[in-house]
């Protein structure tokens, strides 16, 4: 509310035909985008481009400069960064099942947010499968089993200390027999600067093409929405261990912004799929950049 | 990952070779550097830019000696007011007591559960103490289980109750239980909350009022960013903790949420947790944290000798 009422407040001290914003007004969106842990290289490029535009079309209102602003930053979103219609769904692939491989750093929320994807697709009348490839932290197991029981679907694990890969096989092949729709495989929380964890998670990606040629089709990195700057380093090095091409962040209920996979989309062109926003099964929504942008100001 | 603040400065300052003396001139791009490293870092907006107002204040009209060259200078200053701010000497945690009483606090999935363990090790190997874990986190699928898995690891008893949905409740057994049974010191892991969310900020709250701990704990995660402002504030002024635990350091974040949060709250930084495993806890040395959130190699060493 606060950065809101002053950003706003601060707005309205622009002049009508100006075509400059002036040094205040850009003082004051840097600090609500660093605010946001849009960091400061997007931040730049941010301002750059308002200063730009609005040199070339000069702007007549408040109201308009806020348009402006906001347009900018969510061009830096990936195009396909708009939630679609028909809510969430399941693409067509050439093998089934759909197979989803969820990856991240320690304690992001991967188990709740295969939790969450399992309830939704569950709800659509899919035949949803897990995997318990997190067979390294304590307890992940019995977690997930928790979580499969809480929605009503089935789960592969081989317990604790099992090889994820040989899961992450057995998962594929169970669903493959019981005709399921989508597959959702959960692996272990790993910082992305452990070279073995790493080359561990490309293993347990390629074993899967075996069963279901083509999977995983979707490789989702969740990012924790509190994090700052070093989520672009998970992502680029989650993106080369495992090609990821889909991206959840969670934990926006909470006071953060997330604002930095602003620069991530932009950079990597990797599209942000879904946002968590608590810790129940229906906290889960699809990402709309337009409200995401907007969040950023509230 | 980003370049490092002594290339920083270099660039900066090559403008301005040969000039024997940081003038408000020459130190203006420079500090543009310093604040945009902090940031990077991920040091709150804030106290970034009173840290470079700071650094400035102390660098001009410092002579340069002739070994040294400006940029060298400025980044000695800059490391010595972070060492400087982020306290000098280490302070321990207090678990003396009958039972000396530790309560964990943070954000969810901040290492909570996994500190309350590599604590309970420490206590039992280097302190030759007799630990007792208590699983109040009432919430999180499989918590409990998470906190007995661990607690077998170590060979360290866990106090549980399945059927009390009230944390309270539970640490206050837990605490009748150790006394009894002859532990020492107990540590109570708790659920993950949001900082604002009032309802489970006023049961942790209930929690500390109710067993009145010798040394209450913020855990949090050395990724965070911006938000780390918010979060330590308020965990604060809802539980006023004793000290912070900043876990995750394995990784290759520069921390500087750990800054943001010593001018914040000010409260010291105790233990950094530096990956999975049960032993894999430091104690947390200023300097160091200096080095990483500067994100320097060797220049202070150099100026050091200089
Ligand atoms: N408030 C909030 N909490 C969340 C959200 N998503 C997950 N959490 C919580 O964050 C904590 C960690 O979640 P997990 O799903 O266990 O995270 P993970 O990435 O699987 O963790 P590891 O397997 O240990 O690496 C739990 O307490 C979750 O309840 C969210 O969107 N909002
Ligand atoms: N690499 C690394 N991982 C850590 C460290 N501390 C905790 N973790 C991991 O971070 C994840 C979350 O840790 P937990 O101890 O479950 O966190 P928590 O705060 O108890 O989580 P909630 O109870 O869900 O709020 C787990 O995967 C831990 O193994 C650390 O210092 N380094
Ligand atoms: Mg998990
Ligand atoms: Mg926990």
């Amino acid at each position: 509310e606060k950065t809101k009422k002053s950003f706003l407040s601060k707005l309205t001290r622009t002049v009508v035909g100006k075509s400059r914003v002036d040094a205040e007004v850009l003082d004051n969106l840097e600090e609500v985008l660093i605010s946001s842990d849009v960091g400061v290289e997007t931040t730049l490029k941010i301002i750059d481009r308002i200063e730009a535009k609005v040199a070339k079309d000069k702007y007549v209102s408040t109201e308009e400069l806020n348009g402006i602003l906001k347009a900018e930053i969510a061009n830096l979103l990936e195009e396909n960064n708009s939630s679609s219609v028909d809510g969430i769904v399941i693409p067509e692939v050439e093998n089934t099942p759909y197979v989803i491989m969820v990856v991240g750093v320690n304690g992001v929320g991967k188990t709740t947010t295969i939790g969450k994807l399992a309830h939704q697709f569950k709800s659509m009348g899919k035949k949803v499968v897990l995997g318990a490839s997190d067979t390294f932290r304590a307890a992940a197991v019995d977690q997930l089993i928790i979580w499969a029981d809480r929605v009503g679907v089935p789960i592969v694990q081989q317990g604790m200390n099992a090889d994820p890969a040989s899961v992450a096989f057995d998962t594929l092949q169970s669903a493959k027999a019981q005709n399921a729709d989508v597959v959702i495989i959960d692996t272990a929380g790993r910082l992305h600067n452990k070279v073995n964890l790493m080359n561990e998670l490309s293993k347990i990606k390629n074993v899967m093409d075996k069963i279901v040629p083509g999977a995983p089709h979707e490789v989702l990195l969740v990012l924790d929405g509190s994090t700052g700057q070093n989520a672009f380093e998970q992502a680029k090095q989650f993106s080369l261990a495992t090609d990821i091409n889909a991206l959840a962040i969670t934990k926006l209920d909470g006071t953060a912004k997330g604002g930095v996979v602003i620069g991530i989309s932009d950079q990597m062109k990797i599209p942000v799929k879904y946002i968590g926003v608590g810790e129940g099964m229906n906290d889960l929504q699809l990402f709309d950049k337009v409200e995401f942008v907007d969040s950023l100001f509230n | 990952m980003f370049e490092n603040l002594s290339e920083r400065f270099d660039r900066a300052f090559k403008v301005l070779k040969g000039q024997g003396q940081i003038t408000e001139i020459n130190v203006a791009e420079t500090l543009k550097e310093v604040r945009r490293a902090l940031l990077d870092a991920d040091v709150n907006f804030k106290t970034a830019k009173e840290f470079t107002t700071k650094v400035k204040d102390k660098a001009i009209g410092r002579n340069v000696l002739t070994t040294v060259s400006p940029s060298q200078l400025l980044t000695k200053i800059c490391h010595e007011e972070l060492v400087e701010l982020m306290g000098g000497e280490h302070e321990d945690i207090n678990f003396k007591g009958n039972p000396g009483i530790i309560l964990m606090s943070g954000l969810q999935g901040s290492g909570k559960t996994t500190f309350s363990g590599k604590l309970a090790n420490w206590l039992k190997n280097k302190q030759r103490k007799n630990p007792l874990l208590v699983a109040c986190d009432v919430y999180r699928p499989a918590a409990i289980d998470q906190l007995h898995v661990l607690g077998e690891q170590l060979g360290v008893e866990v106090f549980s109750n399945r059927e009390e949905k009230d944390p309270v409740k539970i640490a206050q057994a837990a605490i009748t239980y150790a006394k009894s049974n002859g532990f020492n010191v107990v540590i109570v892991d708790t659920a993950g909350r949001l900082a604002i969310d009032e309802k489970m900020m006023d049961e942790i709250a209930a929690v500390k009022q109710a067993i009145n701990p010798t040394e209450t704990l913020f855990v949090v995660d050395a990724m965070t960013g911006q938000d780390a402002v918010n979060t330590a504030k308020a965990f604060n002024d809802k539980i006023n903790f004793d000290g912070v635990i900043l876990t995750k350091l394995d990784g290759d974040t520069r921390g500087g949420a750990a800054l943001t949060i010593k001018t914040v709250v000010d409260k010291p930084i105790k233990f950094v947790g530096t990956g999975e495993k049960m032993d894999a806890l430091d104690i947390f040395y200023p300097s160091r944290m200096a080095d990483r959130i500067l994100g320097m190699g060797d220049v202070v060493s150099l100026v050091e000798k200089a």
